[in-house]
């Protein structure tokens, strides 16, 4: 319908900052969903780079940890990661049934958590990095 | 402020025959119109200004049949409040005060029709049960998203009344009590579980919000899925019916294209928990698809 029809004003980009909770948590979790299918593919693919031996392993790894950015990327895809599995927990009560007059308040507890787990992780993840 | 389009580009062409002494009455006609116009709208302007309070209204326009508003636009109208206003009472002042051709749906103001659903400052709401000052200034009155605009805030429901049919939202049963005269009883319990899912009033609020069924037109959507899950859920109707019922809902475009986003149960002017209901019926389905006895 929306698509055959030009209405001007009316259907524009900015209408996300009316998207409420579940809308975000949707649209994080498909988000958060393609960028771990996208890591998949790329965690297998630099890993095969790496199967000449046990050395060229050893090597590989420790080149791509001593990249900053490497690290900083960790951190986010364990942020992703976090929230994808919180969600989908979330999605799951919200299947079971169970729940769903407080789903908008699972979602900010997951962000929430996922903030948390992820400022914890941070020193681990960037220990004994040079710039 | 007006969008009252002097009537000369059709009637040009019409007087062309007709005699100079006709034309001069039409045009003197149009120019009274017009200054009464003016007037009505000066006297209303001047009204907003000497009131306590007075609210900003931005509101949608468009008429296709119309050159001058064939493009969307938003038109500002300045309505003096009174306590207890709604967005349907503010949009009423303005048609009579300012411009007789804003149009709208409405019937019975009480949020029971639900002909008066419209687009307020982002989200779906009725008109007629939203108080002005629950609002923040200015509010934008538009159309219901995802739906053809007919003329100004006016959309077509077809395509909603059709998912609607398609549902079968009546009564039907094949397991009628024996005596002719005896009553089609339902217990309390099963009245209590279906009693939220006849509150709908087909304002058309949820399937507006779905970002499924903007993108699926062959969705059901949150309206007649709930429909269908009052009367599936209704026991009186019998094992035969619930299982038709469910053939229908099960399609690819049926129950399993709701993602859960809760945007319906979000508008819904009744309260009603669509999600809930959308996600019962798949569990349903489940159920009996799955049977492994």
């Amino acid at each position: 319908m929306s698509q055959s029809y030009n209405r001007g004003l009316i259907e524009d980009f900015s209408r996300w900052r009316e998207f409420s909770a579940g809308m975000w948590a949707w649209i994080f979790h498909k988000f958060t969903g393609w960028v771990l299918v996208g890591y998949l593919f790329t965690h297998i693919a630099v890993l095969s780079t790496a199967l000449s031996g046990a050395a060229a392993y050893t090597n590989t790894i420790q080149a791509l940890e001593s990249l900053l950015v490497v690290r900083i990327l960790e951190v986010g895809l364990l942020a992703v990661a976090v929230f994808h599995i919180l969600n989908g927990l979330r999605l799951l009560f919200v299947d079971l049934g169970v729940g769903l007059e407080a789903q908008d308040k699972s979602f900010y507890a997951s962000l929430i958590l996922t903030g948390v787990i992820v400022v914890a992780s941070v020193p681990t993840f960037l220990s004994g990095v040079s710039i | 402020m007006s969008t009252q389009v002097p009537e000369s580009v059709e009637e040009e062409s019409t007087t062309e025959t007709a005699s100079a002494g006709k034309q001069k009455r039409d045009a003197k006609k149009r120019e009274r119109a017009e200054r009464v116009q003016e007037q009505r709208e000066a006297e209303a302007a001047e009204k907003a200004r000497s009131a306590d309070d007075t609210f900003h209204l931005k509101v949608f326009r468009y008429d296709p049949e119309v050159p001058e508003k064939q493009e969307p636009r938003f038109d500002d109208f300045h309505v003096p409040y009174k306590q207890g206003m709604t967005v349907l009472d503010a949009l009423m002042w303005a048609r009579d005060h300012y411009d007789s051709s804003l149009t709208f749906r409405h019937s019975c103001r009480q949020a029971i029709c639900g002909s008066d659903a419209l687009f307020v400052n982002g989200s779906q709401r009725l008109g007629c049960k939203t108080q002005l000052s629950d609002l923040s200034e200015p509010i934008r009155v538009e159309p219901l998203p995802h739906a053809d605009v007919v003329k100004d805030l006016v959309v077509d429901m077809e395509h909603f009344y059709d998912q609607m049919e398609s549902v079968e939202p009546y009564f039907q049963t094949n397991s009628l009590p024996d005596g002719e005269l005896d009553e089609q009883r339902q217990t309390r319990e099963n009245r209590e579980k279906v009693k939220m899912s006849t509150r709908c009033i087909w304002c058309s609020a949820c399937m507006s919000s779905c970002n499924i069924a903007a993108g699926d037109n062959e969705y059901l959507g949150p309206a007649a899925i709930n429909k269908a899950y009052r009367f599936a859920m209704d026991e009186r109707e019998g094992e035969d019916m619930k299982q038709r019922r469910l053939e229908i809902l099960e399609q690819e475009h049926g129950v399993w294209r709701c993602q859960t986003q809760f945007s319906c149960t979000e508008v819904c002017p009744k309260d009603i928990p669509l999600t809930e209901h959308i996600q019962e019926l798949k569990r349903e389905a489940i159920k009996n698809n799955l049977k492994f006895w």
